[in-house]
């Protein structure tokens, strides 16, 4: 690039940047356009009985952020608290780029991103938000807009300057963790220090050739001297390294899937840091049973047609005041949490299926004793699979009475109560 | 005393630090059990041990600094910070695991 870069060549390369901003912005507000138009369209009048409620998210919010919502460890608390965060990125390079594509997609309400450097070519084989028509235009706003056209849910702030003794306070105290994404040891103690000071836990990474560091600094971010505080950069690091023996990335090179990985392990930590409702760690990562989460891929068909109602049939059933019956919600508690229906009880699947189907249980504890007996139990899910095998369960267990009392499930269970019933009922 | 015995250890350098030594980043040693003194080594010995003997660089000055390893090097004796076990001071035991890390800072 040395030489070539006239002001001409910037201002091109610019204007096609702009361009293709300007055809993205366009695009999103055509989509929000059709979708608000949908919306609209479906209607009370159209879908008979809407209840009206106020859910915590938007419909829109709840299919975004539905896969990690059902994960144990976030739930609908930890999304929440996700949309209430506030992350400051300090460095768009290697490792902010992917650290910010996460933070964006995992739903983080404020990601405020520091860089005063311009987009180079030697960057883009890591500096993955960035692309070849941004080369020359300034790492924060090539950053943030594509990480918009990612998640447009999401306030960004920019700053595009380099952080300094002077501005550092102002702006890392506008939020509520910092990931340290630089390159040099004069900004990693400068970043350190101001996160003792301003009492803000910093997650801190680094990488180079084929090595990588994570770091998670000042946690709990307790008053500077407090002794149940974490450590902090200059804790584990006393005495800055020889100059001579720093080397970076344009120097030492570096691979793009090395800092990659050690950005996205900073997007981790930050999630963790912020949606903690339990801790999620590597070690519990690589515990987690996946094939469990991923769930049956077949069909199941347990039941006869007449051991299965239709979501509308039930609602019907509800409106007729007085025909007393229960509804058992399977679903696990994080998903009855994000949404249910008045008056159901959850008795997760999980809990349900460990109990042996051959024992006879007349009367499990979470039947209400005032439930008369011959009074029907509906069984609801998620889709309409674990419910069948649930009341298949339920009745040979003996709680049917010997047939005098009616256990059915929902047919394609919330899945199914959204389209013909509830169109506001959350998908997520 | 038996000058003649021997421990067996194991030293790994990362984060840069194994272009000093041969680009070999884990190295299978011996070393004597006793100093020249009768003392038992220790860490403050290897450090020398490994800059007079194992490595081929010149820049001696990127592994050690005014006697000391370098600012901006963890030594981890077994998986623990050296601070944990006495530093230098700490007298080596057959089948040490002792790994040198130089701080990384690209990004």
């Amino acid at each position: 690039m040395e030489g070539h870069n006239t002001t001409a060549e910037l201002l091109r390369r610019q204007i096609t940047a702009t361009e293709e901003e300007l055809k993205r912005l366009k695009a999103q507000l055509a989509f929000l356009e059709s979708e608000k138009a949908k919306s609209s369209r479906a209607g009370p009048e159209q879908d008979g009985p809407v209840t009206q409620r106020r859910w915590p998210l938007s419909e829109e919010e709840y299919k975004r952020y539905g896969r990690q919502m059902i994960v144990p460890n976030v739930g609908i608390q930890g999304q929440l608290r996700l949309k209430a965060a506030s992350i400051l990125i300090v460095g768009a390079g290697g490792l902010g780029c992917p650290a910010s594509v996460y933070l964006a997609g995992a739903g983080v309400g404020i990601i405020g991103i520091v860089d005063g450097d311009v987009v180079e070519t030697s960057n883009l084989h890591r500096q993955i938000l960035h692309n070849t028509s941004k080369v020359g235009m300034k790492k924060v706003d090539s950053a943030i807009s594509n990480l918009k056209a990612l998640n447009p849910n999401i306030k960004y702030n920019a700053h595009t300057e380099h952080l300094t003794p002077q501005n550092v306070a102002e702006i890392v105290s506008q939020y509520d963790l910092v990931l340290d994404c630089t390159d040099h040891p004069t900004s990693r103690y400068l970043i350190s220090d101001t996160c003792v000071l301003l009492q803000k836990p910093l997650v801190s990474a680094s990488a180079l050739r084929t090595d990588g560091q994570l770091i998670v600094l000042n946690t709990p971010p307790l008053p500077p001297g407090n002794e149940n505080g974490g450590p902090c950069y200059r804790c584990v690091f006393p005495k800055p390294p020889p100059a001579e023996s720093v080397v970076s990335c344009g120097d030492g090179g570096i691979l793009g899937p090395v800092v990659g990985v050690m950005g996205v392990l900073q997007a981790l930590e930050a999630v963790n840091a912020c949606s903690a409702t339990a801790e999620l760690t590597l070690e519990k990562l690589a515990a987690m049973d996946y094939a469990f989460f991923c769930g049956v891929a077949a069909p199941v068909k347990v039941l006869a047609s007449e051991e299965r109602i239709e979501a509308r049939e039930y609602e019907e059933l509800r409106k007729q005041r007085g025909k007393e019956h229960l509804l058992l919600d399977v679903r696990e508690k994080v998903q009855f949490d994000i949404c249910s229906i008045e008056g159901s009880i959850n008795v997760p699947f999980s809990t349900l299926q460990g109990n042996r189907g051959d024992v006879e249980i007349e009367h499990p504890s979470w039947l209400p004793e005032t439930l008369p007996s011959e009074a029907p139990i509906y069984v609801v899910c998620r889709l309409g699979n674990d419910s069948q095998v649930i009341t298949r369960k339920l009745k040979e267990s003996g709680i049917d009475k010997k047939g005098t009392r009616y256990i059915g499930d929902i047919k394609g269970g919330f899945k199914a109560w959204k389209e013909q019933v509830d169109s506001s009922w959350p998908e997520y | 005393m038996e000058s003649g015995n021997t421990i067996p250890i194991i030293v790994e350098f990362s984060g840069g630090l194994e272009m000093l030594f041969s680009d070999e980043r884990k190295h299978k040693l011996s070393v004597p059990a006793k100093d020249d003194q009768g003392n038992a080594v220790n860490i403050g010995w290897l450090v020398q041990h490994l800059c007079q003997e194992v490595m081929k660089d010149s820049r001696k000055e990127m592994f050690v600094l005014d006697g000391h390893v370098r600012p901006g090097i963890l030594v981890l004796i077994n998986d623990a910070d050296w601070e944990l076990e006495g530093e230098a001071s700490y007298a080596l035991q057959p089948d040490d695991n002792i790994l040198f890390v130089s701080t990384l800072h690209g990004g």
